[in-house]
């Protein structure tokens, strides 16, 4: 059994069909990318499955359990990771400590045995410390260890949150667009990242524009177009897909 | 018991006119800037106290009532130069914050400048009550009533038939889309705190007659006014005047049938429930957000 | 996180020692007492707005059901002061819960206005409620009474306050450094963002309300033991608003701050307690000035100055 399900999944915002029955699954370690032109619902489809919009029809499931309609933080609870399009990090906060916020649920929340400074909790806290540094040097933010947030690059602050991602220890992360915006140099970095993560065993789905990395990268590839499943899977056999290469470059290509 | 029935309603009513004014003071403003302009409450103060100082001044009734509301929209514009363009953008908890801050330097200035007391106005044509059906109505309240109509339709008409009003409603859908097509967004700021400064300061005027005036009045008329605005649909005009002339009828028989001492929490339990059940207001379409 | 930040609190341990031997008169020690307590009831709103980045309107509504649960049910009903206390933090607690859950829901004008609305409402009724809480003209209240021991003079309240001042303060510290502090900083930074790393929102959105509101009780039934009397004008919308004032001045998000803004915003009414209008004014001036030259408050905009590490 694959580890996430998609069946005739829906979407619509009053007129607009965003996602339009589209299935596919997913299995166990692999590279799964999402690409297609823009406005072709990815981000849309990262949404309904990361639990930031509840579909209008279809199904999502994940390890055989439905997961459609669930809450983002319920989701995370199941191991589901994910970065954003357009960043969103805690500005108020240090650069670390946002990575420490993705550790959220494997830490003991209580408010009185925090308000009390309980030494296990300082222990675990610090221990915490200690692997969102360990983390942040994975992903190439060695440097900023001691930074605020609002201090950082757009750049830096992309990486950042897939440290924060990673510290939630997923089995699943969805990142949607991680290369975007960034020059050629942040791109190949961001593409070995990706492939770090990948290699510690973590399913990656990724969304991207960025067709050398997707090729290099992916072991399926799923593409949408207005909202439908145009094509799926190896880069091989997307690459050569009719359908696809009239999506993206024109009929007459 | 019709007779009853009807008092309320008049009494609810007339109220209710200033609460649509200020709704739709409230309401010109959020569109044009997506503030909540909490010092709408002391432009309709202003307006009163106002033309209690000009009339007593011996000023004629018409350049009373002309100045009266053309002082407080030079206010409104200074609140808007000094309040609100300074932290343009700034987080909603500042832009609260700071409206209020207006609100308090207003009222504070005009309790050192005018004193605490009470006071009134001559009703503008006389106080013999009118018997309707067994209930009285004032023939001030039909002065409120009137005018307000006569307002709501004038500004129905600036919006929507002519270029200046059209582009003030191109500028409360999309900003940056109508400075592109050449729509000075300024200026339409500027006029909708002009606007809606007059606005409330002619309902001010107005109820003042009835229910008296003072330099404290602005607080309890403002937020009801924002409540009516928020049941309306907030940055709905019709919802406005709508949403106003509820919250005054809702409240006049709350206080006639249930009970007077609690009269002025009626509107905030009503803003409660709205706000729970129905934050979108009555005219308030649905909005998605995109992440 | 930094052992640093927990110097500030041995300063205050020290400043709290010190003074009442340095105060020249009672007057003073009184006024230190009024500031203590300012300071409890806002750090406590500070967590709510400034931490978590929500914001409330009528927290003076908390005070007043503390405060006359503790001048009522002594007074009337012969309760013992500390459990009609206890009894007016659950009844703030109780209330808190209830419409936190469609409160929350809301953000920003709206939440303000329902923050608002919940405040004026409490408001009406002590007022109204004459036979029980006095009416507009307030009510007289019974001293406390701790293990059977009657607190009277100032200086037993400044001690009193002092400690519980520094209790919070530190329990303060605590949060924010732990990972229930991390999340509700983190719900303000990015709701979204924290959603996806398992904070649930409305959880810790009422957990945070039910906290200041609960606090906020408490040190109403303190202030009204400590005076003496209470009077609606207590929980109406302008104490709310000096509140809100006081954390935004001192510092939204930081204990120290304030403690700064109610010190500094307690001594205010005394300096113009002779020119009311120009109180009304001078409140109005210090919120717009601040808002659009330190925006974040007095305390992080200096400590961002001499620092360029991380703030609190």
């Amino acid at each position: 059994m694959s580890l996430l399900e998609v069946k005739d999944l829906s979407i619509h915002f009053g007129g607009v069909k965003a996602v339009q029955n589209v299935s596919f699954s997913i299995d166990s370690g692999i590279v799964y990318s999402v690409i297609g032109p823009n406005g072709a619902g990815k981000t849309t489809l990262f949404n309904l499955i990361t639990g930031v919009y509840t579909p209008t029809s279809g199904e999502i499931r994940l390890d055989g359990e439905i997961i459609q309609g669930k809450s983002p933080d319920e989701l995370a609870r199941r191991g589901m990771a994910r970065t954003f399009q357009n960043l969103q990090i805690c500005m108020n906060m240090s650069a670390i400590e946002n990575v420490m916020v993705g550790a959220h649920l494997r830490l003991d929340r209580n408010l009185f045995k925090a308000m009390l400074r309980l030494p296990a909790l300082k222990r675990r806290d610090e221990a915490l410390r200690e692997e969102a540094a360990g983390l942040m040097e994975f992903v190439g933010l060695g440097e900023y260890v001691g930074a605020r947030a609002d201090a950082m690059s757009y750049g830096a602050l992309k990486r950042l949150e897939i440290a924060r991602a990673l510290a939630m220890k997923p089995r699943l992360i969805f990142l949607d667009e991680p290369a975007a915006g960034l020059n050629p140099k942040e791109t190949q970095e961001v593409d070995h990242l990706v492939r770090k993560v990948a290699d510690s065993g973590i399913t990656v789905v990724l969304v991207e524009h960025d067709m050398k990395m997707v090729m290099n990268l992916s072991d399926r590839i799923l593409v949408l177009d207005y909202g439908r499943k145009l094509a799926e899977g190896t880069g091989q056999e997307v690459r050569g897909n009719p359908d696809v290469i009239a999506a993206y470059l024109g009929t007459h290509a | 018991m019709l007779a009853e029935f009807l008092q309320f309603l008049f009494s609810g009513i007339t109220v209710g006119a200033t609460y649509a004014l200020a709704a739709l003071g409230f309401t010109l403003i959020y569109n044009a800037s997506h503030v909540i302009n909490f010092a709408q409450g002391e432009f309709i103060m202003l307006g009163g106290m106002l033309a209690v100082l000009f009339a007593q001044m011996g000023l004629p009734l018409p350049a009373v009532l002309l100045l009266a509301v053309l002082v407080p929209a030079v206010v409104g514009v200074l609140v808007e130069k000094l309040a609100i363009e300074p932290v343009k953008g700034a987080e909603t908890v500042t832009l609260i914050i700071i409206t209020i801050g207006a609100s308090l330097v207003i009222r504070g200035l005009v309790q050192v400048w005018l004193g605490k007391n009470t006071f009134s106005l001559p009703a503008f044509s006389g106080d013999e009550p009118i018997h309707v059906l067994g209930a009285t109505l004032l023939p001030q309240s039909l002065w409120v009533l009137g005018i307000t109509a006569l307002v709501v339709v004038a500004l129905w008409y600036f919006f929507n038939r002519t270029l200046q009003g059209k582009a003030m409603l191109a500028t409360s859908v999309n900003r940056l889309a109508a400075e592109l097509v050449g729509i000075n967004t300024s200026w339409v700021l500027f006029m909708s705190f002009a606007m809606s400064a007059a606005l409330g300061a002619l309902g001010g005027i107005l109820i003042t007659p009835i229910t008296m005036t003072s330099y404290d009045v602005g607080i309890m008329l403002g937020l009801k006014g924002f409540v009516a605005a928020v049941v309306g649909g907030l940055g709905n005009g019709l919802g406005a005047v709508v949403g106003g002339l509820l919250v005054g009828i809702l409240e006049a028989m709350g206080a006639g049938y249930i009970s007077s001492a609690y009269k002025d929490a009626i509107p905030f339990v009503l803003i409660l429930l709205i706000l729970f059940f129905m934050p979108r207001g009555l005219f308030g379409g649905k909005s998605t957000d995109r992440v | 996180m930094n052992k640093r930040i927990y110097y500030g609190l041995y300063g205050l341990i020290v400043i709290l020692l010190v003074l009442p031997f340095v105060v020249p008169n009672n007057f003073y020690l009184d006024l230190a007492v009024r500031m203590a307590i300012n300071a409890i009831i806002v750090i406590g709103l500070n967590l709510l707005i400034g931490f978590a980045g929500q914001i409330s309107l009528g927290h003076a509504g908390f005070l007043g059901i503390g405060a006359y649960a503790s001048a009522v049910l002594p007074m009337h009903f012969g309760w013992h002061p500390v459990t009609a206390m206890l009894t007016g933090a659950l009844a703030s607690a109780l209330l808190a819960a209830l419409v936190a859950k469609p409160i929350f829901k809301l953000k920003g004008h709206y939440l303000a206005m329902a923050t608002l609305g919940l405040g004026i409402i409490i408001n009406i009724a002590l007022r109204n409620e004459a036979q029980w809480t006095g009416g507009p003209d307030g009510m007289p209240v019974l001293p406390m009474a701790l293990f059977g021991f009657e607190i009277g003079s100032d200086r037993q309240w400044y001690w009193v306050v002092a400690a519980l001042l520094v209790l919070t303060v530190w329990g303060s510290l605590n949060l924010i450094d732990s990972p229930f502090g991390r999340a509700l900083r983190a719900l303000h930074g990015s709701e979204v963002a924290s959603q996806v790393v398992g904070v649930n929102v409305a959880r810790y959105k009422v957990s945070i309300f039910v906290l200041s509101a609960f606090s906020a009780s408490i040190m109403g039934s303190i202030s009204a033991h400590y005076i003496g009397f209470i009077s609606p004008n207590f929980a109406d919308f302008f104490h709310s608003i000096e509140l809100v004032t006081m954390v935004v001045i001192g510092g939204m998000a930081s204990v120290y701050g304030s403690i700064v803004g109610a010190v500094l915003l307690t001594a205010l009414p005394q300096a113009l307690a002779t020119f009311e209008g120009w109180e009304t004014v001078a409140f109005g001036a210090i919120l717009m000035l601040c808002m659009i030259f330190m925006p974040r408050g007095l305390v992080p905009t200096l400590a961002a100055r001499f620092s360029k590490g991380d703030d609190k």
